[in-house]
C-alpha cells in the first residue's frame, strides 16, 4: 500500500451514516480459514433503506463477509442482521433476506412452475402473483427446465422469485457475471424500478463498478479482510475531488497532498484529493467528482504489488 | 389433511419427488412394465406352440386341451395355483426390490452432494428452511416415499398380470374368477406390504445415515469414500486376524459393520439374520413365511435392529450439521 493512501484508509475507516435502522451491523468481524484470513476486524453498518457497494480485489473478503451476513459459515467478532445472529437463527432470518449468489445457482432440474410452487410453499412473504406479474414480461414458459435456459433467462427467474418476496434485505454476490450487456441493465434497472424502496437495504458486490455506480447510495471498499473506506456517495461527492492539472502546477499539485496522481493526455495529471480545500483546488484546474472506479483504484493500490 | 399437504415441509418432500421422479417412479414403472411383457410373450409362445403341436399335446396331457385341464383341476391343483401367484407376486417384489435399492442408494449419495457439486445449494439455502428439515426430507424421501411407490407400482404390476393371465383364461372360456381372483387377497396384500415399508425404514437407517454423511460431507467422489471404507476395514481387520493379532470377528464385521453401513436399504435385508437364526426355508414353499407378520415383529426383537437405528440416527444428525456448516470456500 502507497503511504497516502494508508494514512488515507486509517482516517476514513468509520461507518457510513446509516439509515433510520440498522439492518446490518459488524464489529471486528473476523474470519479465519487454515491458511488464510479473509476477514480481519471489518468494522461496518448498513442502514435500511440504502444500496451498498461492496467493493474490494479478488480475495479481500467480499465473499466471506456476505457468507457471514447469510449464515453459511462461523466467525470471529459480533455481526447482527436485522437483530438477529445469522449463526444461531438463520431459517428465521431467511425470512427477511433474500440473496442471489452468482448466476445460475437455480437447480438445472428445476421447472419454472415447480420453482414458483416450491418457493410459494415453504416462503410465507412469497407474493405468488407478483411473481408471475414479473415472469409474464419475460419469455419464459411454465414448463421450461432450468437446464433449457441461457444464462441470462435463469437470471431472470430468479429475479422474478426474489422480488416477489417482501424481503427486508436482499444479498447480491456477482449476480450479473457473464450476462451480455441486456440482461446486466434490465438487470438492475427491473430491480430499481420494481423492487427497491425505502423499507429494502440492497447489499452488492460486483466487479463492474461501473455498471452500479450510479444505483448505489453507500460504498463499502474492502481491503486485506478490513475495510477500507465507508462512505455515502453524497459524503464521497463532497469529500473526494479530481483535478485535471497542467503540467505547470504539478508541482503546486502535489504539495497539497493528493492520494493520487496519475497522467493524462497533453502532459497533463489527474490529481486526486481527500478532503481538499475546494478554493485552492480550483486554482489548480478543473474539479470534478471522480468515479467509484477512480477512487477504487487510488485506495486499493499497491494491492497486487 | 389438507393442511399438512400444504405445510412447507411437504413441499421439501415434493420436491425430493420431481428431482427423483426418474429413479422412484419411472424405473419401477419400467422394471414392472418389462415383467409384464416378458408375461405377455411368454403367452403368446405358449400359444403358438399349441397351435403348432395341436393335437398331440392334448394326447401326452391326458386332457382334450387347456380348457379340460383347468375345469377339472382338483383342489390341489388350485392350491398349486395360488402358489404360483404368490410366486408372480414375489418376482414382482423382487425385482422391483432390486430397482429400489440401486435407486435409494445412489440417491442417498447424491442427495446433500449434487447441488453443492452445481451450486444450487445456494438456491435452497436462500430459503428459510432449517437444514435438520432439508436433510429429513431426504431421509423421508428415500425410507418412505420411494418404497411406497415401489408398492404401489408393485400391486399394480401384479394386479395386471391377474388381469393378463384372466384375459388368457377367458379366451379359452374358462372363468378366471374362481380360479384366479376368489385366491388373491389384495387389500391383505397391500396391508402386509405398507407395513413392511415401515419395518424397512427402521431397519435402513444406518445406511441412510452412513451415506447421507458422506454425501454431505466430502468434497468429491461421495461414493468412493461410503463404499471403500468400509471395505478396506473389513479387509485390514480380516487381514489383522490372519497375523493373529486380535481382531473383530470377520463375519460379525462384514455382516454388522460393512452390510450394515451399505445394505440396510435393500428391501427386507432384516430377513436374513432373522431367517438365518431360524432355519426359514428360502427354496422351498415358505418364501413368503420369511416377511409374515411373526418374522416382521421378531425383527424388532433383533438387538441389530435398534441398535443400527440408534446408530443411523446419530450419522443423519451428523449429516446436518455437516450440511449446515460446511463450507465451500
Amino acid at each position: 500500500m502507497n503511504v497516502a493512501a494508508e494514512a488515507f484508509a486509517e482516517r476514513h475507516a468509520t461507518p457510513p451514516a446509516a439509515g433510520s435502522e440498522t439492518v446490518v451491523h459488524a464489529r471486528a468481524l473476523t474470519k479465519r480459514y487454515k491458511n488464510a484470513v479473509a476477514l480481519d476486524g471489518a468494522d461496518f453498518e448498513v442502514g435500511s433503506g440504502r444500496i451498498v457497494g461492496l467493493i474490494g480485489p479478488n480475495g479481500a473478503g467480499k465473499t466471506t463477509a456476505l457468507k457471514a451476513i447469510l449464515g453459511l459459515t462461523d466467525f470471529e467478532g459480533e455481526l447482527s442482521v436485522l437483530g438477529m445472529d445469522p449463526r444461531r437463527e438463520r431459517p428465521q432470518l431467511m425470512r427477511e433476506v433474500c440473496f442471489i449468489a452468482d448466476v445460475a445457482t437455480l437447480p438445472r432440474w428445476i421447472r419454472v412452475h415447480e420453482a414458483i410452487d416450491f418457493v410459494a410453499g415453504v416462503h410465507p412473504r412469497f407474493d405468488r402473483a407478483k411473481c408471475e406479474r414479473f415472469l409474464a414480461r419475460t419469455k419464459l414458459q411454465a414448463n421450461q427446465k432450468v437446464r433449457e435456459m441461457s444464462k441470462g433467462m435463469i437470471v431472470q427467474l430468479h429475479l422474478a422469485i426474489v422480488m416477489a418476496i417482501d424481503a427486508r434485505l436482499l444479498v447480491l454476490d456477482e449476480p450479473t457475471l457473464g450476462l451480455d450487456i441486456l440482461y446486466r441493465k434490465q438487470f438492475y434497472q427491473s430491480l430499481l424500478e420494481d423492487y427497491f424502496d425505502e423499507n429494502k437495504t440492497i447489499l452488492i458486490t460486483t466487479h463492474q463498478v461501473e455498471e452500479v455506480e450510479h444505483i448505489l447510495t453507500d460504498l463499502l471498499f474492502i481491503r486485506d479482510g478490513k475495510v477500507a473506506l465507508g462512505t455515502t456517495m453524497d459524503e464521497m461527492g463532497a469529500r473526494f475531488a479530481e483535478v485535471l492539472v497542467n503540467a505547470d502546477k504539478v508541482e503546486a499539485a502535489r504539495a497539497l497532498k493528493p492520494i493520487d496522481e496519475r497522467g493524462a493526455v497533453f502532459g497533463k495529471s489527474v490529481f486526486l484529493y481527500d478532503s481538499a480545500d475546494p478554493e485552492q483546488l480550483a486554482q489548480l484546474g478543473e474539479v470534478k467528482r471522480p468515479s467509484v472506479s477512480d477512487l477504487f483504484v487510488a485506495i486499493m493500490k499497491g494491492t497486487y504489488a | 389433511m389438507n393442511a399438512i399437504a400444504k405445510s412447507p415441509f411437504a413441499w421439501l418432500l415434493k420436491r425430493e419427488y420431481w428431482e427423483s421422479r426418474r429413479g422412484f417412479l419411472w424405473a419401477q414403472v419400467t422394471a414392472a412394465g418389462v415383467i409384464l411383457a416378458i408375461t405377455i410373450l411368454g403367452i403368446i409362445a405358449g400359444e403358438v406352440f399349441r397351435a403348432r403341436m395341436g393335437v398331440n399335446m392334448s394326447v401326452h396331457m391326458g386332457a382334450a386341451n387347456l380348457n379340460e385341464m383347468l375345469r377339472s383341476a382338483s383342489a390341489h391343483d388350485i392350491n398349486a395355483l395360488v402358489k404360483g401367484l404368490d410366486m408372480t407376486l414375489l418376482l414382482f417384489g423382487f425385482i422391483s426390490s432390486v430397482v429400489l435399492f440401486f435407486v435409494v442408494f445412489f440417491y442417498l449419495l447424491g442427495a446433500l452432494y449434487d447441488d453443492r457439486r452445481d451450486r444450487s445449494i445456494l438456491f435452497w439455502k436462500s430459503l428459510p428452511i432449517s437444514d435438520t428439515a432439508t436433510v429429513v426430507s431426504k431421509v423421508i424421501a428415500a425410507v418412505i416415499i420411494a418404497p411406497l411407490i415401489a408398492v404401489v407400482v408393485t400391486l399394480a404390476g401384479y394386479i395386471g398380470a391377474q388381469i393378463i393371465v384372466s384375459l388368457w383364461f377367458l379366451a379359452h372360456g374358462v372363468n378366471p374368477f374362481g380360479l384366479l381372483w376368489a385366491h388373491s387377497e389384495p387389500f391383505s396384500l397391500w396391508l402386509h406390504l405398507l407395513v413392511m415399508v415401515v419395518v424397512n425404514a427402521v431397519w435402513a437407517l444406518p445406511t441412510v445415515g452412513w451415506l447421507l454423511v458422506w454425501s454431505a460431507a466430502v468434497r468429491s467422489k461421495p461414493f468412493l469414500w461410503a463404499v471403500v471404507i468400509p471395505i478396506v476395514a473389513g479387509v485390514l481387520n480380516f487381514w489383522v486376524g490372519l497375523l493373529g493379532l486380535p481382531n473383530v470377528d470377520s463375519r460379525f464385521f462384514w455382516g454388522n459393520l460393512v452390510g450394515r453401513a451399505l445394505l440396510s436399504v435393500i428391501p427386507a435385508s432384516w430377513v436374513a439374520p432373522d431367517a438365518l437364526s431360524h432355519g426359514v426355508d428360502f427354496v422351498g414353499s415358505d418364501q413368503l413365511a420369511a416377511i409374515s407378520y411373526s418374522s416382521m415383529a421378531h425383527a424388532f426383537a433383533l438387538p441389530q435392529m435398534w441398535i443400527g437405528a440408534i446408530v443411523g440416527i446419530a450419522l443423519i444428525a451428523a449429516a446436518i450439521w455437516f450440511r449446515r456448516w460446511r463450507d465451500e470456500a
